[in-house]
């Protein structure tokens, strides 16, 4: 009997238990592991992590000025979103963003025009293009995941090879969504990954009041299938831990939840005023493990940058998003009839009624 | 053509669409080995096997949310919810995604998905499993809400829904489910949504209604006839999208209105109704609209169930009161 109870506790120890977090990179770039990848997609992720930087900072500074919505800035949560997109197969695999992912978005081929248009409020951003494998950015939050998971469990029912990466944050597990999707995903054994972006925050929650769980991995143990931490801002971290996970989905082995330890050094979005709860001191330490810079560090170590070639990767950078932004103000606005034509496939003669009514 | 029950209409609609289309696929909770808790989807686990007919997890917002993801998959998804009341703890799967997947994508995406339901009272089911709440749904642009009151278009109507292109809430009279009885056409057939029926013909009143209270309210017309009033009643058989031409043609015939909902009064789809009315049909009217509703109270448990919903009896009332308003 006690033989018995003592197996049982050890086993229990074997569920309750992560693997300790994914780390290739420390804070200065120096590797701990063999780089995952080549030196020149580690290139390409750092460009497309950049994009998203300065997206993002242009973006603040239009919304500023008055000509842009309320926007989610993902300062500080680049190699999060961009190393887990660099993990799938676009032509085959789906990504399902909260709206907090861009530059993740981004590297999987969401033009950066729509982005703009996103955030001047242009119905047109939602509308993923014609073959790009994404759902429109989602409000509710964890309200994407049991589509996300509803999504994959029918891609594996029609033995179609694509997997499906489902972003969402830390106050996202607190949603029942995100527990009826798990679950599910569990028993359909759904060919998705779960990545939660733990940036500490939930507006002004901490993680602390949000869960008194250790960690956010480990809920997946109650659903049945592995969670995995890793360094959210080292893009070869996420990167290895999410390829590894697209792999077991692949091979029909089911989910896994990726816990992605990352900051939001920006604003949750510009209505906010994090300086009303944010300690200083914790924000300035994570400055100092930002994702890009531990990036740089890292590429100009190996030789495959030097200052001038960041220097002119900045530069085509900045050109890519004055092209992408002038493009975007060409952009019509959106005539009204547009979005009663969403509604239906057949608009009832009922709303066509209403489209004369409001059009007068 | 057979004698069928409502539940029975439902469950050949179902065995009928999933052979014509290998894409549907019918799963919920207890849909599979049992058959459904009412059985409308017995025989098609040993029919199908649980490669299409599928148990899920008891959870209807993974249900609902789930079904938008396997209809973007290339799935037909036909989902039931066990009862109604339970929809709401999947609110916002249904409300605010399902309805609205090809709205919010700007048209790249569209729901095929269609969400079974029964609902309303007179069973005797516990708390939670009778309450009338189709306004809940019909507040949702994008969502189309059907809600038949008889075998054929039960039938009809379901074949209609999992083959409309866009998300649809088919609501399932519980208490007709086995107490009409009609004759059903063999094979395929299909009823068009948002086209009402007019169960009866009349000149005096119009009664509107939907679901079980059709019956209630063809009752009350023959007992209204044998006072010397003649009710035309209206089976709006589609809440959304609304027949405001059939609504219209038959107040233009008679001159005044009764509607007839089992939920409670306020802000009940009713108020809808006459609000269309007054305004497709005003200078028709002869007397104001009456509403004959459940009071503005939650669904009583069993003993108090009768004294709750609108009967026969109420509905008559309403009906010569209008004639002597």
């Amino acid at each position: 009997m006690k033989e018995a109870a003592r197996a049982a506790a050890a086993n229990l120890d074997g569920m309750s238990s992560i693997p300790p977090m994914a780390r290739y990179l420390d804070q200065d770039g120096e590797l701990l592991e063999d780089q995952p990848m080549s030196d020149e997609m580690a290139l390409d992720g750092y460009r497309v992590m950049l994009r998203g930087r300065r997206f993002d900072e242009r973006c603040v500074s239009l919304q500023r000025q008055g000509r842009m919505v309320t926007l989610a800035p993902g300062i500080g949560q680049e190699a999060a979103t961009v190393g887990a997109a660099m993990a799938l197969n676009q032509k085959t695999d789906w990504f399902v963003p909260q709206y907090r992912e861009l530059a993740g978005q981004l590297w999987h081929g969401y033009p950066l025009r729509l982005a703009f248009l996103w955030h001047v409020g242009h119905p047109i951003a939602f509308q993923m293009p014609a073959g790009l494998n994404m759902l429109p950015f989602q409000a509710a939050i964890a309200g994407q995941l049991p589509q996300a998971v509803g999504l994959a469990w029918g891609l594996k029912m029609k033995r179609d090879p694509g997997v499906v990466l489902a972003i969402f944050g830390d106050g996202g597990t607190s949603q029942g969504d995100f527990h009826e999707a798990a679950n599910l995903a569990g028993v359909m054994k759904a060919p998705v990954i779960l990545l939660c972006q733990n940036n500490g925050w939930a507006i002004s929650t901490t993680i602390q009041q949000q869960t008194a769980s250790e960690t956010l991995a480990q809920k997946a143990i109650a659903y049945g299938f592995p969670g995995v931490q890793c360094d959210g801002n080292d893009l070869f971290a996420v990167y290895a831990t999410v390829r590894d996970a697209v792999r077991r989905a692949r091979d029909g082995e089911g989910p896994t939840l990726v816990e992605a330890l990352t900051y939001r050094l920006g604003l949750h979005t510009t209505a906010d005023d994090p300086t009303r709860y944010e300690p200083r001191e914790m924000h300035d330490a994570w400055v100092d493990r930002d994702p890009l810079r531990r990036m740089q560090l890292h590429l100009m170590s190996r030789g495959v940058v030097d200052r001038p070639a960041l220097d002119r990767i900045e530069e085509e950078v900045k050109e890519e998003l004055r092209v992408a932004w002038d493009e975007a103000q060409q952009e019509p606005a959106p005539d009204p009839r547009f979005y009663f034509a969403q509604v239906d496939g057949e608009p009832s003669e009922r709303l066509a009624l209403q489209l004369r009514r409001f059009g007068r | 053509m057979a004698e069928l029950t409502v539940v029975e209409a439902v469950n050949q609609a179902l065995a009928l669409e999933m052979e014509r289309d290998e894409r549907v696929l019918v799963f919920g909770e207890d849909v599979g080995i049992i058959g459904g808790v009412f059985r409308a989807t017995d025989g098609l686990f040993e029919k199908y096997g649980n490669a299409r007919v599928i148990d899920v997890p008891l959870a209807e917002g993974a249900i609902a949310g789930a079904a938008i993801g396997l209809a973007l998959a290339g799935w037909v998804p036909v989902a039931e919810i066990q009862f109604l009341g339970f929809a709401h703890n999947g609110f916002n799967q249904v409300v605010d995604q399902l309805a609205r997947v090809r709205y919010r994508s700007a048209g790249r995406f569209s729901a095929q998905v269609t969400i079974r339901a029964p609902y309303g009272g007179g069973v005797r089911a516990p708390e939670l499993h009778s309450d009338a709440f189709e306004a809940h749904f019909a507040h949702a642009p994008g969502l189309k809400v059907v809600a038949p009151a008889t075998p054929d278009d039960a039938k009809g109507l379901l074949l209609a829904s999992i083959r409309d292109p866009d998300p649809v809430l088919f609501l399932e009279p519980l208490r007709g489910y086995r107490q009409v009885k009609g004759p059903v056409p063999d094979g395929d057939y299909i009823v068009e949504l948002g086209k009402a029926r007019v169960a009866r013909e009349g000149t005096d009143v119009t009664v509107v209604a939907w679901s079980a209270a059709v019956q209630i309210a063809l009752q009350a017309a023959d007992d209204a006839q044998a006072q010397g009033v003649s009710v035309e009643v209206i089976d709006l058989r589609t809440l959304v999208p609304l027949d405001v031409a059939t609504l219209a043609s038959s107040v233009a015939k008679t001159g005044r209105a009764v509607v007839v909902q089992e939920a409670p009064l306020t802000a009940g789809f009713g108020a809808e109704v006459v609000a269309t009315i007054q305004e497709e049909s005003f200078f028709s009217l002869q007397a104001p609209i009456r509403r004959v509703a459940s009071p503005d109270v939650p669904y009583p448990v069993q003993m108090l169930e009768e004294h709750y919903i609108p009967n026969a009896e109420r509905v008559l009332q309403a009906v010569l009161a209008t004639t002597r308003d």
